[in-house]
């Protein structure tokens, strides 16, 4: 049976309560009737055999590309570059879908002779992967020849002896990018692309690019005006990005780009209920939610944590292509449209979300307040295409603990961002003149985000302001169940209870206001008519 | 004091009144997978419950008198076997008329809109019978190529031609599905007759084929188990010949199992006489009104009243025809001959 569309449930009295999950948990909770529910399509069918897939696109490339063997040659310099740690979510079951490209990538360079290979881990300003990480989305064939021999590296933003000024674009944007890949012969990029925005010009224009370069377009104004980051068109973020690649490649580096896709099938079988339908659950799913709810609401956080973090997704390779940057992309794009798309016709007053465990920046580690606005207001909110699910002056109500935890070693300058920064000011624009250059530069951040495994200094500006269209956007926020203080440093609204958050929605929207609920993970887009 | 009612997720969810309910997903039928039936464990089942409870139970309501059984010695194992259908009794009385090495490894055809229809029925049948879903209305590619994979793996096959279970008794028209498998296995047939099973367990006048009309009264009468002997005959193997096709094989098939009719109501000899005279009794019965058909039948046959007449012997008072002769006058054919044939079939 082929898998089903997502859809728009209309809640009413014959409606189950629905899952919501609530950071390291989850619950049943009803939503008012005449609310809407977008729930996300079904996982599309994997590739029957993903290797031959891969052969397949690197023999015949997309764009105007030679076929990968043709450009290898001995004597050259190769780079291949690889998404980090951010993609997929949660991370999937091993053999990873960059192994699997980049042990096809090797086997046609070792068969033509290519001695000089470097592989790179496009951090961006990310936190540097730890062996195990690195062993998980590599495989221990690739980790095992590359790291004892220094040929396994992470992007330094930071590493002026390994940065390279490549130029400036129309738009005054500076194009510094990782030395190593733009001098080599040819850089091949292998990408997940979990979401619209993802790959493409982003992924070396971005994912290899030092701090001065980033700031071009991982700023206020940037992110006011991608309506959405996933709407490629109409996200000046895409478009910043794309003008940057097209420098790059005018600079004379050549980009071989591989993407993939994958399906969403997120959990596995034994958390099989959290992407079913709740209507559908049989007595397994329910004796399972009761179980794992009961054990997860009665074991300290940190154990539930550990639980989590170690779900590895059964996500499967829907597609692969390869080529050049932009023809891929164009595909690849296609391909994950047609995974996570849903339409749905109008806006709502209020938009109610209910956040999980994990974002793109806390794998295998704790989300932060910053992280849970960023995931909601940066990430949910705009996975949209047309328009956004709340209407101009609405109301975001958001669902998870929001406690006042940071992870000392991974997320550094959040501590401080949210002590003095946000006890400050929430605005995105004053604190991007008045603060972010302190933090960008600061030598203690720099030296962490060196040497550690801590996030850039300057990221938790960036997840704010990745929250900038939301924060513009919406009247209110409000957070249904979370810590009441930390809720309150950014500038939200406490609530206990859902019914709490909609009475104090309807101060801000009126009486009787519309919702619409997002029913996420697994990953949807909605295109809004 | 009563207790709390249960909420989901203790109870099942309620369904979205604007969610349309998709059509359970029931795999059953054509659908269902049988394999489980021929693993070593439901084998031993069956094994057991064939030997020690089904034998006795069809040896006591139905007492069996077995013919033929010889000719099973000189084929080499997978079969086809081919049997006429006139009551429920018929798969575990025939299972059970096999030889213990054939007994163990033969599956039965069975209808999968009667048989599969529910996953109870479809458990039951494939365990206790060893039973395998097919289509018995038109020729079904996936019916066909499970029982072909079922004899290529060495499995015997039981089925029943007629495609279901006589509505009065008499012979009905042989459909090639027998005929089709065993030229696509190259597998000998081996023809069966089954008698007098309908005199213990008839099909329910309710689901009978009968004319528009009647007195109304009909749906009163519904199938009873009683006591009534039988007769299991095996005739020898057919093999498919060469440019034989397979409606030309059933219909060479229909004939072996008439003769074996013949056989049962008569003896050996007898029946080989009067086929060599083409004066078998048609099995198909005559072409008259219901009633007269099932007149045609005879009295049903009381347990102890095994033994049949022979041609040229006296004819037992309990056998003797209600109805002298439907039959048109045929070539050769003795009056005495046309009276025997009115109470065979």
């Amino acid at each position: 049976m082929s898998p089903r569309p997502g859809f728009v449930l209309d809640v009413d009295g014959s409606t189950p309560p629905l899952l919501m999950w609530n950071g390291e948990g989850y619950q049943l909770d009803r939503l008012p009737e005449g609310s809407r529910v977008l729930y996300p399509p079904e996982p599309l069918a994997a590739l029957d055999d993903p290797v031959a897939a891969i052969r397949r696109a690197l023999r015949e490339p997309l764009g105007e590309s030679r076929p990968l063997g043709e450009l290898l040659r001995p004597g050259m310099r190769l780079t291949i570059c690889f998404d980090d740690i951010s993609l997929p979510l949660p991370p999937m079951r091993a053999p990873d879908a960059r192994q699997l490209v980049i042990e096809e990538v090797l086997e046609m360079a070792a068969a033509a002779g290519v001695d000089d290979v470097v592989l790179v881990a496009a951090l961006a300003l990310h936190r540097r992967m730890t062996e195990s990480e690195l062993r998980h989305a590599l495989g221990d064939r690739v980790y095992e020849a590359f790291a004892p021999h220094g040929l396994l590296t992470q992007h330094d933003a930071e590493d002026p002896d390994n940065l390279i000024d490549l130029g400036v674009t129309e738009h005054g944007e500076e194009v510094e990018i990782n030395k190593r890949a733009a001098t080599s012969d040819l850089l091949v990029y292998v990408n997940i692309n979990l979401v619209a925005m993802d790959g493409g010009h982003k992924s070396v224009a971005t994912g290899l690019a030092s701090y001065r370069s980033l700031r071009h377009h991982h700023n206020p104004q940037t992110m006011r005006h991608s309506r959405s980051f996933m709407d490629q068109p109409s996200s000046e973020l895409h478009s910043s990005n794309w003008r940057m690649g097209r420098l790059i490649a005018a600079s004379g580096v050549k980009v071989f780009q591989i993407e993939t896709t994958l399906n969403t099938d997120a959990f596995p079988e034994q958390f099989r209920f959290l992407q079913r339908r709740e209507w559908e659950w049989s007595w397994r799913d329910r004796a399972a939610f009761a179980a794992s709810s009961a054990a997860m609401s009665g074991a300290p956080p940190r154990i539930v944590r550990q639980i989590l973090h170690a779900i590895r997704a059964p996500q499967a390779m829907t597609s692969v292509q390869a080529g050049e940057v932009e023809a891929v992309h164009e595909v690849t794009t296609r391909n994950v449209w047609a995974q996570q798309g849903v339409e749905i016709e109008g806006q709502a007053d209020i938009l109610s979300l209910a956040l999980p465990y994990i974002c793109p920046y806390n794998v295998n580690s704790i989300m932060n307040p910053i992280l849970v606005a960023c995931l909601g207001l940066g990430y949910f909110f705009n996975l949209y295409r047309g328009r956004p699910l709340v209407r101009e002056g609405g109301v975001v109500i958001l669902r998870h603990p929001t406690r006042w935890e940071f992870h000392p070693a991974h997320h550094p300058s959040y501590i401080d961002f949210f002590d003095q920064v946000l006890a400050a000011t929430t605005d995105p624009v004053e604190m991007h003149k008045k603060y972010e250059e302190g933090y960008a530069t600061d030598p203690w951040y720099v030296h962490l985000y060196r040497t550690g495994h801590a996030y850039h200094g300057v990221h938790p500006f960036y997840m704010w302001y990745w929250c900038a269209h939301a924060l513009e956007h919406v009247g209110r926020v409000v957070i249904v169940g979370g810590d009441p203080a930390a809720v309150r440093r950014m500038g939200f609204s406490p609530a206990s209870t859902l019914q709490d958050a909609l009475e104090m929605a309807s101060d801000v929207v009126g009486p009787s206001p519309t919702l619409t609920h997002v029913h996420v993970p697994p990953l949807l887009m909605a295109d809004v008519r | 004091m009563r207790l709390p009612r249960a909420t989901f997720p203790l109870a099942p969810p309620t369904w979205p009144a604007g969610v349309p309910r998709p059509a359970p997903e029931r795999r059953v039928g054509l659908d269902y997978d049988h394999d489980w039936s021929r693993r070593y464990p439901a084998r031993l089942v069956r094994a057991a419950v064939l030997d020690n409870v089904t034998r006795p139970l069809a040896q006591l309501v139905t007492p069996t008198t077995v013919r033929g059984r010889e000719h099973l010695r000189h084929i080499e194992p997978p079969m086809i076997f081919v049997a006429n259908h006139t009551s429920h009794i018929d798969t575990p009385l025939f299972l059970t008329t096999l030889p213990v090495d054939l007994r163990h490894r033969t599956v039965v055809a069975a209808a999968s809109d009667y048989f599969f229809d529910r996953t109870w029925k479809s458990v039951l049948w494939s365990l206790s019978l060893a039973a395998i879903p097919i289509e018995r209305n038109r020729l079904n590619r996936r019916s066909a190529d499970v029982a072909t994979g079922l004899v290529e793996d060495g499995w015997n096959l039981v089925i029943f031609p007629e495609g279901g279970r006589s509505p009065d008794g008499w012979l009905q028209e042989f459909r090639g599905g027998a005929a089709y498998l065993a030229r696509r296995t190259g597998r000998p047939v081996v023809p069966v007759h089954i008698d007098g099973t309908r005199d213990a367990l008839a099909k329910d006048p309710e689901t009978a084929d009968r004319p528009p009309g009647g007195s109304g009264t009909e749906g009163r009468h519904t199938a009873r188990l009683r006591r009534a002997p039988a007769t299991v005959t095996f005739g020898p193997a057919l093999e498919p010949q060469e440019g034989e096709d397979a409606r030309r094989l059933a219909a060479r098939i229909e004939r072996a199992v008439s003769v074996l009719g013949a056989e049962a109501r008569s003896d050996w000899w007898t029946a080989r006489r009067l086929q060599a005279e083409g004066t078998l009794p048609d099995p198909r019965g005559p072409a008259a009104s219901p009633w007269r058909r099932a007149w045609a039948l005879g009295p049903r046959r009381e347990p102890g009243q095994v033994e049949r007449r022979a041609r040229g012997a006296a004819e037992p008072r309990t056998e003797r025809s209600r109805w002298p002769d439907l039959r048109p006058r045929g070539r050769g054919g003795s009056r005495r001959q046309r009276g025997q044939r009115a109470v065979t079939g």
